[in-house]
């Protein structure tokens, strides 16, 4: 992975378990949330694509937000 | 305004609400129960002789000048100590007295140099003013023992001691004590032997003095005069603005002559410092008129070319041209801009307009962004309001403080003399901080408990306190019953209880005995008014959105929250941070912080502005850097910020730098960022503009003007016309109109206007039809999201861990003379405190890599490594190393990470593994960089059009 994919994957899983532990029942709800109000188009795009690829180093709760991103990016 | 000095009352008001009548030279006045004669006077415009008394402190009765005659009292009291009396009948002038205050006149002047005319405060002197007040037409006293001819004291670099000139009033030495709280001054000996010292009697500069300058402020003579009086002579005008460093926002009164700034005295109806200051504020201004600063504007097609100096109309067209180049061969989105903290409302607002309207996309960030952007969130979160809740006023109601992650007498020293002030008072104190700061331990102030944690514990350390409550049965039930989600607080109520999160299951983890931090939340909870004041050591933390929340859930738990004295408190670092995020300068927010998909908002913008806004968030400041790097992000206009030495891991930052076509640097100077800029845009000081600042406690206050700026335009004219040269329509004919479109679009602005501030002094937001005079308090009847929001915090520790490799953990920090990279402050005589940033070390860690003190000492970690000299010091537990990050020779943010907090991205600077040993010089990176500052600074001196 480049070092910005990296990052972004690193970034999304610190997201992803944080509010695994703040909301554990509503985790995968809150991380997508998160990536939808903060993240640029343009890094919501390449970790759509790196799930795409398989989606390497994503935590479940981060890699099942990412889904949810790439059904609403594609809708 | 015509210069004239503020009108001083004597002694400081009463509080009391019971009212006092009585007759003073037969007029009768009414005033508070516990006034003083002296005031009561003041009030009906009889100005009592006096010269130990001043408002600003607690009355003396020393000088004897003040007397009074009382109907019904023997003698002739001093009108300073006597308080007022129902029916009390009152002379201030008779014959006794005069012959009395000519007698006491009479000794002052015997043994004072007669050098009125060539004396500096000629025309300013209380001395002067009283013998001409008195009617003092001769000294009979002649030769003999006096304390003329003793030399002076010049060592301070600010202002001068003239023991000769001093009458001995003591209050200089109150000023240190009452108002600043450091106690540096004395009165040494007795008698005619009686003199001011400072410290064991040493030189100003080589004693514990901080500069404040309350004691210049104090002096009824020339006894202590700031030199540039000296050097100048006395003002013709002032004019009252806020002072550009840190978040307190002090205001003070800019006394001129013609263009010429003479003094910056602090204001005393400021509400944020009431009439206090610190060095910076008050002195280190010097930077203004600084030989470095770059008046012309300067381009260069490449970073390795020298500068060219050129008109403002071919730098702006060359900047717009290359932005439009930049946009249409990589896209619109390719180029953004960062606002700064350290510039006004109106300038920031603007700079976020030219980007949202002008670049076609919401690229832009603030600096905020590496220190309180998790505060943004947390509190967002918790209350629904991003800010604190209280006014600085508000720490006198407080009765328990906890300081966690800040060093206000350091970073926020005005407020931190108030604090002291309460304290002296009886309040107690809790501070958390892994360094043992000088709150926690100080003349007449001491802290009940110092938890000295592990660097990145936060969050456990606030959630074992929270579980201490609950389980201890002292959570505040009726507050939360009434003001907060109830079934949200049985969760997390249930979620702090847990035994993990018990003081004695984390202190392994924390470093901090468990039965401290019992204490400690013992003493938050039940010692009355509970107050928390934050920092940065919160904030830039991996964890530090959470550190916020967990911050929050103790005030609301506690029932601390919508009243004076509790409450939450950011302490904001530079001055306009607050004001900053209020502005619209984060990427997924528009003003008055609502997110860019609110189809409402941006529509009243549309329609407001003329263009549609993007409604997707924007890059933020490390993802510009991370996209620079990829190459797909290529020009950046930077207002007021030094990215390069301020942002964490220096060789990222200048990678994405070096990476962009276009970077355009608008500041005072050459920053480190500008070795790495392709245009640079001279900007003005917060002397030659007119704006506003909103300081920590959400304090809209007046920038005025008062020099012609010296580069030619105020920094909003700039971005004006960048704009207009981007064919984006600006046309502000002043600063006022930008804020009026600010309180156009802006909810929590709706009431604030250029004339609204000037009628009021200042407003705290929200200022609107609800609250037309502003929001001292915050979340009174209910907080702004409804109902207060529980939040669970679990500790999770950082991915920066200390190891074989790098088993040191450093954590940074700032200095009370210096301020943030230093731009202004290394250019001033500030310096001489702090000439270079060293490394704090505990003396075991030192002595097991060898160390001794100054020793050249190289720290690495995993993103870099430097050289600074070491200082070995308890302060910092073993394992702990500490530095500052003023000075780009030592560059602190090469060894910084770029880790960040998980909702915000702010930097963690805070927790960095490193490795420490002696060394014998500058690292590569230091030699390389130095050579790079050389190469890139040159210019080459072609006249302007």
């Amino acid at each position: 992975m480049s070092g910005t994919l990296d990052k972004l994957v690193h970034m999304a899983n610190q997201i992803a378990v944080e509010f695994g532990h703040q909301q554990p029942g509503a985790a995968v709800e809150a991380t997508y949330d998160h990536l939808w109000h903060f993240w640029d188009p343009a890094m919501r795009r390449t970790i759509v694509a790196h799930l795409a690829a398989g989606g390497e180093g994503l935590d479940p709760v981060a890699r099942d937000a990412v889904v949810r991103l790439a059904k609403r990016d594609a809708a | 305004m015509a210069w004239r000095g503020e009108i001083d009352l004597g002694t400081r008001p009463a509080t009391s609400e019971a009212q006092v009548t009585l007759s003073i030279d037969g007029q009768d006045v009414t005033v508070p129960e516990g006034t003083s004669l002296m005031r009561a006077a003041a009030l009906l415009g009889t100005n009592i002789p006096k010269l130990c008394a001043t408002d600003s402190l607690e009355a003396f009765g020393s000088c004897r000048l003040c007397l009074v005659e009382i109907d019904g009292r023997a003698g002739y009291p001093a009108s300073c100590t006597t308080p007022v009396t129902p029916g009390m009948v009152v002379r201030t002038q008779t014959e006794k007295l005069k012959k009395l205050r000519r007698g006491v006149m009479e000794l002052y002047i015997s043994d004072h140099p007669l050098d009125c005319l060539t004396c500096a405060a000629n025309g300013d002197c209380e001395l002067q003013d009283q013998a001409g007040a008195v009617g003092l037409r001769e000294v009979r006293y002649g030769a003999g023992a006096s304390h003329l001819g003793q030399a002076k004291d010049t060592s301070n670099p600010y202002f001068d001691f003239d023991p000769s000139k001093c009458i001995v009033c003591s209050r200089c030495v109150r000023a240190c004590d009452e108002v600043q709280g450091t106690f540096a001054l004395t009165i040494d000996g007795m008698g005619f032997a009686s003199k001011v010292a400072a410290s064991q009697a040493e030189d100003f500069f080589s004693s514990e003095c901080v500069s404040c300058g309350a004691c210049v402020q104090a002096c009824p003579t020339a006894t202590l005069v700031e030199k540039k009086v000296a050097e100048i002579g006395t003002p013709d005008s002032a004019v009252v603005t806020t002072c550009a460093y840190c978040g307190v926002g002090c205001t003070f009164r800019a006394e001129m002559r013609g263009e010429e700034l003479v003094r910056m005295v602090p204001w005393k109806e400021g509400k944020a410092n009431r009439g206090h200051s610190c060095v910076k504020g008050r002195f280190a201004w010097g930077y203004a008129q600084h030989k470095e600063r770059i008046l012309s504007p300067m381009i260069r097609s490449a970073i390795d070319q020298p500068w060219r100096e050129v008109s403002w109309d071919e730098a702006i067209t060359y900047t717009a041209s290359e932005f439009r180049r930049i946009q249409d061969s990589y896209g619109k989105h390719s180029v953004g801009g960062i606002t700064s903290s350290r510039c006004t409302n109106e300038e920031t607002f603007l700079v976020q307009k030219l980007v949202r309207a002008g670049f076609g996309n919401n690229n832009v960030d603030t600096c905020a962004r590496v220190c309180h952007s998790p505060t943004g969130y947390g509190l967002k979160t918790t209350f629904g309001t991003s800010a604190g809740t209280q006014d600085f006023d508000s720490v006198e109601h407080t009765d328990v403080v906890l300081i966690i992650g800040a060093n206000p007498t350091d970073g926020h020293p005005v407020f931190a003399s108030r604090l002291k002030q309460r304290l002296r008072k009886g309040a107690k104190l809790i501070v958390v901080d892994p360094r043992r700061t000088d709150i926690v331990r100080g003349p007449h102030v001491a802290a009940e408990h110092h938890l000295a944690l592990r660097p990145g514990t936060n969050v456990a350390v606030l959630t074992a306190m929270a579980h201490v409550i609950v389980t201890e049965g002292l959570a505040d039930e009726a507050f939360i019953r009434e003001r907060c989600d109830w079934s949200e607080y049985q969760d997390w109520a249930e979620f702090v209880a847990d035994p993990r999160h018990a003081p004695e299951a984390i202190a392994p983890l924390t470093g901090v005995p468990a039965e401290s931090l019992r204490q400690a939340a013992l003493l938050f909870a039940t010692g009355g008014n509970g107050s928390i004041y934050y920092g940065l050591g919160v904030t830039e933390h991996s964890q530090g959105s959470t550190t916020v929340m967990a911050i929050a859930n103790l005030a609301m738990v506690t029932g601390n929250i919508g009243r004076p004295g509790v409450g939450v408190n950011p302490l904001r670092g530079q001055n306009n941070v607050q004001g900053a995020c209020d502005m619209g300068s984060f990427p997924h927010e528009l003003s008055g912080y609502r997110h860019v998909s609110d189809d409402a908002a941006r529509e009243m913008f549309r329609d407001l502005w003329g263009v549609a806004i993007d409604h997707e968030p924007g890059l933020r400041i490390p993802n510009m850097l991370d996209a620079a790097v990829d190459g797909t992000f290529k020009g950046l206009y930077i207002q007021g910020e030094d990215i390069l030495q301020s942002d964490p891991d220096t060789r990222h930052v200048s990678a994405g730098l070096a990476a962009m076509e276009c970077v355009v640097v608008h500041d005072l100077f050459l920053n480190e960022t500008a070795n790495y800029a392709h245009v640079f845009l001279p900007g003005s000081t917060f002397l030659e503009k007119n704006g506003t600042f909103t300081n920590a406690e959400r304090r809209i206050q007046r920038v005025r003007k008062v020099m012609t700026p010296k580069n030619g335009y105020e920094d909003w004219e700039i971005t004006q016309l960048l704009a207009q040269a981007l064919d984006y329509d600006m046309a502000y004919d002043h600063a006022s109109q930008i804020m009026d479109e600010i309180a156009a679009v802006t909810p929590s602005f709706a009431g604030v206007s250029f004339a609204r501030l000037d009628e009021l002094g200042s407003v705290q937001w929200p200022c609107n039809a609800a609250a037309p005079e502003g929001t001292p308090v915050m979340h009174i009847d209910g907080f702004v999201r409804g109902r207060g929001k529980f939040v669970r915090t679990e500790y999770v520790a950082t991915d920066e861990r200390t190891g074989p490799r790098f088993p040191l953990l450093l954590t940074t920090g700032r200095i009370l003379s210096q301020y943030n990279v230093g731009a202004q402050t290394r250019r001033t005589e500030n310096s001489r405190w702090h000439e270079e940033d060293r490394l704090e070390i505990h003396p075991h860690d030192a002595e097991q890599r060898g160390i001794v003190e100054g020793d050249w000492v190289r720290i690495v970690s995993r993103a870099g490594d430097t050289t600074l000299r070491a200082l070995l010091t308890d302060r910092v537990a073993p394992g702990v190393v500490y530095t500052t990050f003023h000075h780009p020779s030592t560059q602190a943010n090469v060894v910084t990470t770029d880790n960040s907090d998980w909702a915000t991205n702010c930097p963690e600077y805070k927790v960095t593994a490193v490795q420490v040993g002696k060394s014998n010089g500058p690292t590569n990176w230091q030699e390389g960089y130095d050579a790079l500052s050389r190469r890139s600074r040159r210019i080459d001196a072609v006249a302007a059009e």
